[in-house]
């Protein structure tokens, strides 16, 4: 299985470990793994900011980049949902690229999604022991279904306990740039979802999208929480976790 | 209500440091949206309810005036009479014109939030009409001179404590906090009201075009005084209102109390048809339906349709994470939370509401919620492509758009960028590897750390491991 991973913008400025974390997790899945070296963003910003021009522009480089590949695997269920959901409607009045895009789309996967539901691994390599508890990221879950597949997988790890917090399915406050325009509201969001996952006794939070991490950890931080730890799904299904960056 | 959504951010700021409301959100927010999931199961089918009842309201849009027409002719037939308004200002001409009809000096009103599009308590007190509102929610929010905060809880923003000093000081009676005791207070002040009006003001849920009928959906037992007591009715309601069959009533009627409230079927549930006919035993004399335009027209048969179908429950607010946090309030005119943000620019102009579209994050757990299959989130982004259409966003915000996605159609610019720009913030991260204050990200470092990254980005640490 030819797989392109993904890496995504944000992972790649600001925590790499995350994108070889995917990588080993692929290829221990069995998958010959390609990563084009010319990747960059998968054009949300633009998106959601009301800019469809530039989203396009970028939108046509992922596809020349990825359209060689089986699939198209990205440890963010925003950055795949952007590809998957939303590239279509991108191109709903292009009808010369929306043939292709539609494909890359409909092959484009979450990384958890893509380990349980198409690679279908038996195992895992993580080592990580203690209780942890879930964040469900928006994207992932409400726009490709992302739920059981990550808690499937870590319930595969023996020494992982998963104590589920209050309103995990509830969004962290972060929302791209809605984070910086609406700062107040969106520190106050993650303040919610700090007291959450402090109330689950849980001492660490993974989740599946870097964005989220960030906003999330950030808040943590600065309410004076320096213990919990917040690691993507991918790192402690690794074993990267322990590796630190 | 005149629009203050232009003043959104500081409205926020405001509701943010409002112990009271965050108290309130905290403790009552949550509720409705709890209340819900524990019904939905009781419907078969409930996601395929919710596509056909977004069907059966596309039914309705597709061929408005047809169905609006068809409504007319039923309900004078029926011995009502339809009367149309372009604006939130006509509402308030035409329904003191009735006033003036039937010599009405007191109008008792149930819910109505179309009547807030119209101010239209404020115009007829000025043309010498008092009016009395009579859903408990409603009136507190009367005796307090403040406006609705929720489209089904309106007074959601308020403490028991409050209400308590409001009724001591109008009801002239003890102060109580015994919540019944309370509510017996209102019953009785308002039981007089209910006997001495001239005019009862409803809203309207449906409005159904083969019979020419109203339904009311309410949980108080106001709406049936309202609309049987005093000698003249009015019905107001926004002309997407119309559906074709009570077999759509029968469908809407599934999702709209679980939806709303979490209720099976509210405690209430009236289909009016016409005035009162001889041998009716009660009724008003005279049945008037103003219809109201206010904007809704421009939205028929265009990229933004699917908004009327808006059955007016509440789920996106009670689902919606940024309103649980800052209240109806701060959306600053008659609709909050996600139908809010999407109605208001729709409405009152593009321009008079620029922060709304981008208040949200796009979480998606309204589309998911609405009962109708709105997808609001959608919407809310085509806002955004409008106001970028129409230049109203800020330069700095659109060329930040711009640079950003030039560099990155540019790998070998873009890597350099970003070589630079993860070593720079490894740097500001110090020692602790937390960022506590960015230039360009006071917004984030406001209330937030920003961790730091290793120094070293994806593209560099894979090209090493490769040429080992
Ligand atoms: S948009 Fe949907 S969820 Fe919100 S009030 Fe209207 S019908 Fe209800």
């Amino acid at each position: 299985m030819r797989v392109g991973l993904f890496v995504t913008c944000l992972v790649d400025l600001m925590r790499p470990n995350i994108g070889f974390a995917a990588l080993e997790l692929l290829e221990s899945a069995g998958c010959e793994v390609v990563v084009p070296a010319t990747q960059t963003c998968c054009g949300q910003p633009g998106y959601n900011s009301g800019d469809r021009e530039s989203a396009r522009a970028l939108a046509l480089k992922v596809l020349e980049e990825f359209e060689a590949c089986e699939y198209v695997v990205a440890p963010s269920g925003s950055c795949s949902g952007m590809i998957r959901t939303h590239y279509p409607d991108l191109f709903r009045d292009a009808p010369a690229d929306l043939d292709r895009i539609e494909r890359l789309s409909a092959r484009t996967y979450e990384l958890t999604d893509f380990l349980v539901n198409v690679a279908a691994i038996a195992r895992v390599p993580g080592k990580y022991r203690g209780a942890v508890t879930y964040h469900d990221s928006c994207a992932g879950l409400r726009e490709l279904g992302v739920k059981a597949q990550p808690r499937a997988l870590l319930a595969k790890m023996d020494g992982v306990a998963l104590t589920e917090m209050e309103d995990c399915a509830v969004c962290c406050g972060f929302g791209g740039t809605f984070s910086v325009k609406f700062g107040d509201i969106s520190a106050a969001m993650a303040e919610k979802k700090c007291e959450h996952i402090q109330a689950s006794g849980a001492e660490t939070v993974v989740l599946g999208d870097l964005g989220c991490m960030l906003n999330i950890e950030g808040r943590l931080r600065r309410r004076g929480d320096s213990r919990t730890r917040v690691l993507h799904v991918a790192e402690v299904l690794s074993g990267r976790d322990l590796k630190g960056d | 209500m005149e629009s203050q959504s232009i003043h959104f951010k500081k409205r926020v700021a405001g509701e943010l440091a409002n112990a009271q409301l965050q108290s309130n959100m905290r403790r009552f927010g949550g509720r409705f949206k709890m209340a819900r999931a524990k019904v939905v199961g009781e419907v078969d089918d409930w996601e395929g309810t919710r596509s056909a009842g977004a069907e059966a309201r596309d039914r309705a849009l597709n061929n408005l005036d047809t169905w609006i027409e068809r409504f007319e002719s039923e309900a004078t037939r029926r011995g009502a009479t339809v009367l149309f308004a372009e604006t939130g200002a006509d509402v308030a001409e035409l329904v003191i014109d009735i006033c003036r009809r039937h010599g009405v000096k007191k109008a008792a009103k149930s819910k109505s939030m179309l009547s807030e599009e119209a101010l239209l308590n404020q115009r007829l007190e000025a043309a010498g009409v008092q009016p009395v509102e009579t859903d408990l929610g409603e009136y507190i929010l009367q005796l307090a001179g403040e406006v609705p905060s929720h489209i089904i809880a309106p007074a959601i923003h308020k403490s028991k404590e409050e209400v308590a000093d409001l009724f001591e000081r109008e009801h002239h009676r003890p102060r109580t906090l015994d919540i019944p005791q309370m509510t017996r207070e209102a019953r009785e002040v308002l039981r007089a009201h209910f006997l001495s009006a001239d005019m009862g003001i409803s809203g309207g849920n449906f409005l159904i075009a083969e019979t020419g009928s109203v339904a009311l959906v309410t949980n108080e037992g106001n709406g049936r005084m309202v609309t049987t007591l005093p000698r003249v009715h009015v019905c107001i309601t926004g002309i997407e209102k119309v559906l074709p069959t009570l077999e759509d009533l029968s469908l809407l009627m599934r999702l709209l109390p679980r939806s709303a409230t979490g209720q099976s079927i509210s405690n209430y549930f009236t289909v009016l048809t016409g005035a009162r006919q001889p041998g009716d035993r009660d009724g008003p004399e005279h049945m008037y339906f103003v219809l109201v335009d206010n904007g809704r027209t421009n939205l028929v048969g265009g990229d933004m349709q699917e908004m009327l179908r808006c059955i007016r429950c509440g789920a996106c607010m009670n689902h919606c994470p940024v309103y649980q946090t800052i209240g109806g309030h701060a959306y600053g005119w008659v609709y909050p939370g996600p139908m809010g943000s999407v109605l208001t620019p729709s409405y009152v102009g593009l321009e008079n509401a620029l922060d709304l579209p981008h208040a949200a994050t796009l979480c998606g757990e309204c589309s998911v919620a609405c009962p109708v299959k709105i997808p609001l989130p959608d919407l809310l982004r085509k806002l955004r492509e409008k106001q970028v259409e129409r230049g109203l966003r800020p330069a700095s915000e659109r060329l930040g758009i711009r640079i950003w996605s030039w560099v990155a159609q540019r790998p070998r610019l873009y890597a350099f960028a970003t070589r630079v720009a993860t070593r720079y913030l490894r740097f500001q991260g110090g020692r602790a590897r937390m960022i506590s204050h960015l230039p360009l990200g006071k917004g984030w470092t406001l209330g937030r750390d920003m961790p730091a990254p290793p120094g070293r980005t994806f593209r560099e640490l894979y090209a090493k491991r490769k040429a080992q």
